[in-house]
């Protein structure tokens, strides 16, 4: 029954940190895609009350008072150190859940229960020795229950060097841990929850430890009814093994800077389609419709606003990047308009099914599949080798006028061969 | 929606073209004896293989510098690094020296600690007492490339 959840501490940071071991102990924050607000603190971030998402512009002063040093966020590099990380952590059990890039569920049952504080600790000292990257371990009979395992880990409220297992916590213990917890720290529990919750007077995690289910039902969602099932121990959600096919892809992006005609606007799109169409073939799927979809800033208020999306159906399931693109395209031509400062622009890829498994049709052209799956194979396999873009169709453009700005990304330490750490 | 639906999903056979080729068989038909060497081929060798025994934990490494010419580095050298060693004594190391990455010879006899150079011109590092060499990993191999491709 057990479940570990091992959790990567300030993982971007660990990371950026990884390469360049100046910035240990000083304040690092590593920011979103465009530059625009803070994704990963470190502790020393963290101690000046900086909050997670808190946007650049508004701490750009205390960043100078204090010296925070602030990175564009380097997704290759962090992708890769995460995979790593996944890979090793997938030796500790027969079942594991990849559950985002810096975390992920183990499977415990079978395994000696008064060992299991032990198992963590080799756990982290592994994942620490093999990559560097600092990790916390919480353990609990759901995965709610030890994903707050691992949050009292992490701040040191219970187990300890950074393991915790609620299962060796004796009942009076938990309690009194589980009173000092405010609810908002639960799985699921987001800020509007906890207004509501708090307004029903249940304010710590042991208050809805004892609320009701079936009222907590009525009141909020069985969702949450779930939530307090599962924080008294009784498993409600699933562990998730990988290899499920995704059901649908998203590519979108905030531009860098605001962009106006339709000609800048293909690009991004064509670009969009192109690394959906990648991730697609990845996972041996094609998709049976794409959607397109363009807005402005809604936050700039004093400029018109507009956002429409457009669904764009096969007759064919495809995995063809050209036909993708082309699908896009025409899409956006139909929702474009004029006069708008565009911000964002992006591609979804629905009603994904398993390549192997498309239905013939009568006026399938063999010969034309035939081609163009040989040539999806050699741009994947030059782009694989040579770098993502290596190999592109001319549509998604060259100036890239609405790439993102990452203004100060780190070095790709890991996967450019131009770019490796260098030691003296 | 429709106008898209009509002029992008709905494929027409071609006008003059007089018949939709539709293959007998998708899939050829070896004749012809088997190459007598079938049952013999084994995988090609790999680098990969070779040099790297624990891939999560192995990283590439720049060298810079004359440092460590004695051993067989030179300046612009790639470096397999495993992390997840442990350093024995005479192990050529990454170590952290004032926040940055430097390459040397890992020396300890005893209590003692240094980091040498393999070069006269450079100067020993030994650590004094209560500072802490943290070593970042070990090199395991050099990779030398003489020609530019």
């Amino acid at each position: 029954m057990p479940i570990a959840l091992v959790d990567c501490n300030n993982f971007y940071v660990s990371c950026e940190r990884m390469f360049n071991p100046k910035l240990e102990g000083k304040p690092v924050v590593v920011l979103s895609n465009n530059d625009g607000c803070a994704v990963a603190r470190s502790n020393e971030v963290k101690a000046l009350g900086i909050k997670m998402g808190e946007p650049w512009f508004k701490m750009e002063q205390i960043a100078r008072q204090y010296s925070i040093i602030s990175y564009s966020s380097n997704y290759t590099l962090y992708g890769d150190l995460s995979a790593r990380v996944m890979s090793i952590l997938s030796d500790f059990s027969p079942r594991q859940e990849i559950y985002s890039i810096d975390e992920c569920f183990l499977d415990l049952d079978g395994f000696d229960p008064k060992a299991l504080m032990t198992y963590g600790q080799t756990i982290r000292q592994t994942v620490m020795r093999n990559v560097g990257i600092p990790v916390c371990v919480g353990i609990a009979n759901t995965k709610t229950l030890a994903k707050l395992a691992n949050h009292c880990a992490k701040k040191g409220l219970a187990g300890s060097a950074g393991v915790c297992d609620f299962n060796i916590l004796n009942k009076e213990d938990r309690k009194d841990l589980f009173a000092s917890i405010p609810v908002n720290e639960v799985w699921g529990v987001g800020h509007r929850i906890k207004t509501r919750l708090n307004g029903l007077n249940i304010q710590s995690v042991e208050d809805l430890c004892c609320a009701d289910a079936e009222y907590i039902r009525q009141q909020f969602s069985i969702v949450l009814e779930r939530t307090v099932n599962e924080l008294n121990g009784i498993p409600c959600i699933e562990l998730e093994e990988a290899g499920v096919p995704r059901q649908q892809i998203m590519v979108s992006r905030s531009f860098g800077q605001p962009v106006t005609t339709l000609e800048d606007l293909s690009e991004s799109v064509a670009y969009f389609t192109t690394r959906a169409a990648e991730k697609l073939r990845k996972d041996g799927s094609v998709a049976a419709c794409l959607c397109v979809y363009v807005r402005t800033n809604p936050f700039k208020k004093d400029e018109p606003q507009y956002q429409r999306s457009i669904v764009v159906p096969f007759i064919q399931p495809t995995d063809d990047t050209t036909k993708l693109v082309d699908a896009a395209l025409t899409g956006l031509k139909v929702i474009f308009r004029n006069g708008y400062r565009y911000k964002k622009s992006g591609v979804l890829l629905m009603g994904l099914q398993s390549k192997g498994m498309i239905q013939a049709s009568l006026f399938d052209d063999l010969d034309q599949q035939v081609r163009s799956d040989n040539m999806m194979k050699v741009m994947d396999t030059i782009n694989l080798k040579m770098g993502n873009g290596s190999l592109t169709i001319a549509a998604t453009g060259v100036r890239q006028r609405w790439a993102m700005r990452r203004e100060r990304k780190s070095p790709d330490y890991t996967t450019d061969w131009s770019e490796l750490p260098v030691a003296e | 929606m429709i106008s898209i639906l009509q002029q992008h999903s709905i494929q027409l056979p071609a006008l003059g073209r007089s018949a939709i080729l539709v293959p007998l068989y998708s899939h050829k038909v070896a004749a012809g004896f088997p190459s007598p060497a079938d049952d013999y081929i084994e995988g090609r060798l790999s680098l990969d293989e070779h040099l790297i025994h624990n891939k999560n934990a192995t990283f590439f490494v720049r060298a810079k510098g004359n440092s460590m010419t004695g051993a067989g580095i030179f300046d612009g050298d790639l470096l397999v690094v495993d992390k997840s060693l442990n350093p024995s004594s005479g192990d050529i190391v990454i170590a952290i020296m004032d926040g940055d990455l430097t390459v040397k010879r890992y020396i300890k006899q005893g209590a003692k600690v240094m980091l040498k150079p393999e070069n006269p011109h450079f100067m020993e590092i030994v650590l004094k007492d209560g500072q802490e060499l943290q070593v970042w990993g070990v090199v395991t191999s050099t990779v030398k490339k003489f020609v530019k491709c």
